[in-house]
């Protein structure tokens, strides 16, 4: 058989196959707007007032970058960061099409430069640097200008000492770039010590899908780590799995439930209340006045407003405030552990 | 060879684009170089941690779930100095191949890897790696231990290492499981080793969406030694005994026994700070893209002229 015939035989199956595919992240036009699972319909408009979601089953539609930082901070309350940065094309890549073709169409589809939007913005009054991916643009993959604009963006908060959110959806590193790319990998982690040493904290936020290498790296490293309902999350996709080990996987196979089950997030967080749930944790974590530069002195007066107000306390309730105090007493800690 | 004209639009529209997708010229050399990496008969880890130590002592387990045969990790006497020593290992035949899952670590493998990596910054011992996998192990099971997250903890544990860092590539070097033991002050990759960031087969599968067409990945992603050197992924190549490791073990393990001393011996010359700072460095320039505001593309690795 000719290699042609061949060719043509194999798309066939794949073909068929693919009409069958559960792991298919959703191509539904988003402005389109007819649920895939309940097949309810939205205009643009509704689409865009729920937040992607379908009011009827929950469903969660994928986002553009942009949108995404507005539904976290104010509509057009953000500064984006690095836009200019741009794929170079290392080995002058070519599959089925030229790699800078791919780029050229990407950038026309989605007006995007990359597949990752950093940006400073407030949540909830708190500033923050956000770097949000976007699957549309070439799976969302990693290759130099993510690896890049992601150690920014660490560098950046780390240096204004503010909170890093992450929001990945990413079908892992970008093969168009090869080897360089699978080094991003490494580039993203160490980067995040830059956070570290800082002492800002790290969320992420893992949006369908979030696989192979980006999984790998920063994504499964956060401080605090959500997971948007019904998200594949996974090193190995189902696909791979099942061609490698044969394995027949449950249809939850590697989603945010599933994943909470398995220990690998924190809490699956409807979008509709991701904003307010990010502001709360950092308001617990990072609260305004604890971000910035914390002198000697104002722990000092922290201290002793805390001391007047325990002091308050003690006065109007004297009964309660001696038993505080008692326990905070050296010594008196096997107390602590016996009362928990 | 073109479809009939009555074939329904999508088989014809399909074979338009197949007849469009260019024709890889392959070089012959680069396939082979990377068949070599895979050889059946090739020195595999312990092949090497057997030859260059004076003695080893294997540990086991992760102390959370299991131990994971597809990882070898321990502790071993290396001119007379104490070294720890991990790595993917490979199985000679059929069973032994089952044994150890062709290589292909789970969660545990990375752990039991990071537990040797701690004992041996705690002591003052340097790390070496050595590299060779398809890729973790991808399978349901090692997706419920967190997978992801056992690979970016190494990496995130090997660059925080006080110690000096070596990882050697003996094989193939694929995917963010060959890169879970790859963050190191110095990579060394054997002349027919190869680095990528997925295997040829699993390209051709996925970008090619035709299992035959692993040549043509291979040509277009050139994860050869050589070309990583040049793209500043590896540091140095290794050369191999005429004909490629597998003529002659002893021999590739001696020279990677001197490759190894004299790399272990320039690191230690430096801090733990400076082996620090060289280490982000290494890996943060890697990657190169187009800054407008740098005024030149960003420079990569050695040679930004194209890769041969």
């Amino acid at each position: 058989m000719s290699r042609m015939g061949r060719n043509i035989t194999v798309s066939f199956e794949r073909l068929r196959r693919l009409g069958h595919r559960q792991d298919r992240p959703q191509r539904i036009a988003a402005d389109a707007g007819t649920c895939p699972r309940c097949d309810s319909h939205y205009s643009a408009d509704e689409m865009r007032r729920n937040l992607r979601v379908c009011s009827a089953c929950g469903h969660h539609f994928p986002v553009s970058a942009h949108e995404r930082l507005e539904q976290l901070g104010e509509p057009g309350g953000y500064t984006e960061l690095w836009p200019e940065l741009r794929a170079a094309d290392p080995l002058q890549f070519t599959d089925l099409k030229p790699y800078v073709d791919r780029i050229r169409e990407a950038e026309s589809k989605t007006g995007m430069g990359e597949a990752i939007v950093c940006a400073e913005i407030e949540v909830r009054h708190i500033p923050c640097v956000a770097a949000i991916m976007d699957f549309a643009f070439m799976g969302g993959s990693m290759g130099a200008v993510v690896g890049e604009k992601f150690a920014r963006a660490c560098e950046h908060a780390a240096q204004k000492r503010m909170p890093l959110i992450v929001l990945s959806s990413s079908g892992g590193a970008r093969m168009q770039e090869g080897t360089l790319a699978l080094m991003q990998m490494a580039k993203t982690v160490i980067a995040l010590d830059t956070l570290a040493e800082a002492r800002v904290p790290f969320i992420v936020i893992l949006a369908h899908p979030t696989t192979g290498g980006v999984w790998a790296s920063f994504a499964s490293l956060g401080d605090v780590t959500y997971a948007e309902p019904g998200a594949l999350i996974a090193f190995s996709g189902p696909r791979v799995i099942e061609e490698t080990t044969r394995e027949v996987l449950p249809a939850d196979f590697g989603r945010a439930e599933r994943q909470l089950a398995n220990g690998q997030v924190d809490a699956v967080v409807d979008r509709r209340e991701l904003a307010a749930r990010i502001g709360r944790v950092l308001h617990i974590l990072a609260p305004p006045a604890a971000t910035g530069q914390t002198s000697g002195s104002q722990a000092v007066q922290w201290a002793q407003e805390s001391a007047e107000r325990m002091g308050r306390a003690a006065q109007a309730f004297p009964g309660a405030a001696r038993k505080v105090i008692d326990r905070m007493r050296p010594g008196n800690g096997d107390d602590m552990e016996a009362g928990k | 060879m073109s479809a009939k004209p009555d074939a329904p639009g999508f088989v014809r529209r399909i074979t338009e684009k197949l007849g469009r997708a260019p024709e890889v010229q392959v070089d012959e050399d680069l396939w082979q170089s990377i068949q070599l990496a895979r050889h059946a008969e090739r020195p595999y880890t312990l092949d090497y941690i057997t030859r260059i130590c004076s003695d080893f002592e294997e540990m086991h387990g992760d102390r959370v779930f299991g131990d994971d045969p597809a990882m070898v990790a321990g502790f071993g006497r290396f001119h007379d100095r104490p070294v720890a020593f991990v790595g993917q290992q490979k199985g000679r035949d059929t069973n032994d191949r089952t044994y150890r899952n062709f290589g292909m670590a789970s969660p545990e493998g990375y752990r039991k890897s990071m537990r040797v990596m701690e004992i041996a910054n705690r002591l003052g011992m340097p790390v070496v790696t050595f590299i060779d996998t398809p890729g973790a192990f991808p399978g349901a099971s090692a997706e419920e231990r967190g997978q992801g997250g056992a690979i970016s903890r190494s990496m995130q544990l090997m660059w925080r290492l006080d110690v000096p860092v070596v990882a050697i590539v003996i094989g193939e070097g694929s995917s963010g499981g060959a890169l879970g033991l790859g963050i190191a002050d110095r990579v060394l990759m054997l002349e027919n080793s190869t680095y990528s960031v997925i295997s040829p087969e699993g390209a051709s599968a996925i970008l090619w969406r035709d299992a035959s067409q692993a040549k043509a990945a291979a040509q277009a992603f050139k994860p050869t030694a050589a070309n990583c050197y040049r793209w500043g992924v590896a540091d140095a190549v290794i050369p191999e005994p005429p004909g490629g490791a597998h003529t002659d073990a002893d021999q590739a393990a001696q020279i990677v026994d001197q490759y190894l001393e004299r790399t272990l011996a320039d690191l230690a010359a430096l801090s733990p700070a400076e082996r620090r700072v060289g280490r982000r460095e290494r890996f943060r320039r890697l990657g190169p893209l187009r800054d407008p505001n740098a005024g030149v593309a960003m420079a990569s690795g050695r040679d930004t002229s194209s890769p041969g």
